[in-house]
């Protein structure tokens, strides 16, 4: 066996993953911190004034790296949940579970965030566009992911069919995104499209995108530890090791 | 085909498929009266739109595809939860899950079913709600085209989620829950290909894809309602 298979099989072992996750999700929290703070002050007071949406605009630093999360998060936890079901690996249930909530947070931000953005650049505090369609979608799937976890007596079961859901709702997602795409270019629609400014964002404009899309990566995997070592010690509640965690050795 | 399970005895593929078919049946037919709600269910969605809207003339024209196709939608999505819940009550599941047959062609056999005795009639009364809400005649045929591929597609994707909620006991209104988002494409094309219709436009090829999706789903519908089974009810 391989270094780094040995190093996959032993991280898996539920103590072992509960040192893991203790050991690095503050680095990761701190990271994130470290990251967000400077590219919040660079999008709030370094970056220019936008010629044609002002300052309204700065929301975008907040809003893109939420959105690209909430996709990320979803491609991730399917991958943990195809391993988990077909490898019937238990810490990769318990990270797939631990990622819905956390995806269902970052869609949130991006949708609220999204309609604030629209109020003043767009008029309206919602459209029927496809990517916003596509995301208020996925925020769904993320709550059914959630709940169907929550609604299954036995935890294991529960895990793997939260895998199951999962693994249907990446399938859907881009046929979602493809069939309202399909549906709005019916209506000849007056949506703006946003993928318009971004790909020709001046390099003054970019770095704070770069520092906050990197702190919500750090906040995620933070964040995902931490939800995934208590999923875990709900898990093994009854071996001693956990025991002894959590009365602190008493 | 048949496979030996291993008392040794094959078990033909066809005779299984039938002998479930004919039991599904039996039970529908033992409460026919049941089998007609989810009928009654789209007729009085239907009728509630021109209340809440107003029946002017040719208001509702316009909203008629849309409005029927979320009719049909929303009562096969009552029925869902019978799909498995009796047999997951009094045990039959168990033996589906340990029968030797596959547990896919069982599965297969029980959506065939399950459409048949619920979908199929609200399909058939789609002209009454069609009339009812004032659609244009001339827009029916694509309205029921792609009622008749788009609710086996439904079935097909209610199966998986409702075989995944199986072990949630009274799940209630989970399994909508669960089951909406993913009902979003074909709900888009089915209703889209009539609203392209009455506007003009191509919509044969919402119809197609539709129907691709329709073959695809037939496929792996029961395969993954039948691993979802075997997920949530170990």
């Amino acid at each position: 066996m391989n270094s780094l298979l040995l190093w996959f099989h032993r991280t898996g072992s539920p103590p072992n993953f509960d040192r893991f996750a203790a050991r690095w999700a503050p680095w990761c929290f701190g990271l994130a911190i470290v990251l967000m703070l400077p590219g919040l002050w660079g999008a709030l007071f370094e970056v220019p004034t936008d010629y044609k949406q002002g300052d309204s605009f700065r929301i975008l630093y907040i809003h893109v790296p939420a959105a690209w999360s909430a996709m990320f998060i979803f491609v991730a936890m399917a991958l943990q949940a195809f391993i988990a079901l077909v490898w019937r690996i238990k810490a990769c249930e318990t990270l797939a579970v631990a990622c819905a909530p956390v995806g269902a947070a970052f869609a949130a931000i991006t949708l609220i965030t999204g309609s604030i953005w629209g109020r003043p650049t767009w008029g309206t505090w919602w459209e029927w566009d496809p990517r916003l369609t596509s995301m208020l979608v996925m925020f769904f799937l993320y709550l059914g992911v959630i709940a169907l976890h929550n609604a299954l007596e036995d935890r294991r079961a529960a895990a793997r069919a939260a895998c199951f859901l999962a693994l249907v709702g990446v399938i859907n997602v881009p046929i979602v995104h493809f069939s309202v795409h399909w549906w709005n270019s019916l209506h000849q629609g007056e949506t703006i499209n946003l993928t318009g400014g971004e790909s020709q964002m001046h390099a003054s404009m970019l770095w704070p995108l770069v520092l906050t899309t990197l702190a919500t990566k750090f906040w995620f995997v933070g964040s995902l530890l931490q939800r995934a070592r208590v999923l875990n010690l709900e898990n093994e509640s009854a071996q001693p090791w956990a025991r002894e965690l959590a009365t602190g050795g008493r | 085909m048949t496979t030996a399970p291993p008392d040794g005895v094959p078990v033909s593929y066809r005779r299984v498929a039938a002998a479930q078919a004919r039991r599904d049946l039996a039970l529908v037919w033992a409460r026919r009266g049941q089998a007609l709600q989810p009928l009654l269910f789209a007729v009085m969605v239907a009728s509630l739109f021109p209340l809440a809207l107003g029946a002017e003339p040719g208001k509702l024209a316009p909203l008629a595809a849309g409005i029927t196709w979320v009719c049909v939608l929303l009562s096969g999505l009552l029925g869902l939860e019978a799909l498995y819940r009796s047999d997951a009550v009094d045990g039959s599941l168990e033996q589906m899950l340990l029968s030797p047959a596959p547990l896919a062609l069982l599965v297969a056999v029980r959506i065939a079913v399950h459409w048949v005795t619920s979908a199929a009639p609200v399909v058939l009364a789609a002209p009454l709600l069609a009339e009812m809400l004032q659609l244009e005649a001339r827009l029916l045929g694509v309205l029921m085209a792609s009622l008749l591929l788009g609710t086996p597609l439904l079935s097909l994707i209610g199966a998986v989620v409702a075989a995944l909620t199986v072990g949630a006991g009274r799940s209630g209104i989970l399994l909508p829950l669960l089951a909406m988002p993913l009902y979003v494409p074909v709900l888009v094309f089915g209703a889209g290909s009539v609203a392209a219709a009455a506007q003009g436009l191509e919509h044969v090829g919402a119809l197609m894809l539709l129907a691709g999706a329709l073959a695809i789903g037939l496929v792996l519908g029961p395969l993954a309602a039948a691993a979802a089974l075997r997920i949530s009810h170990s």
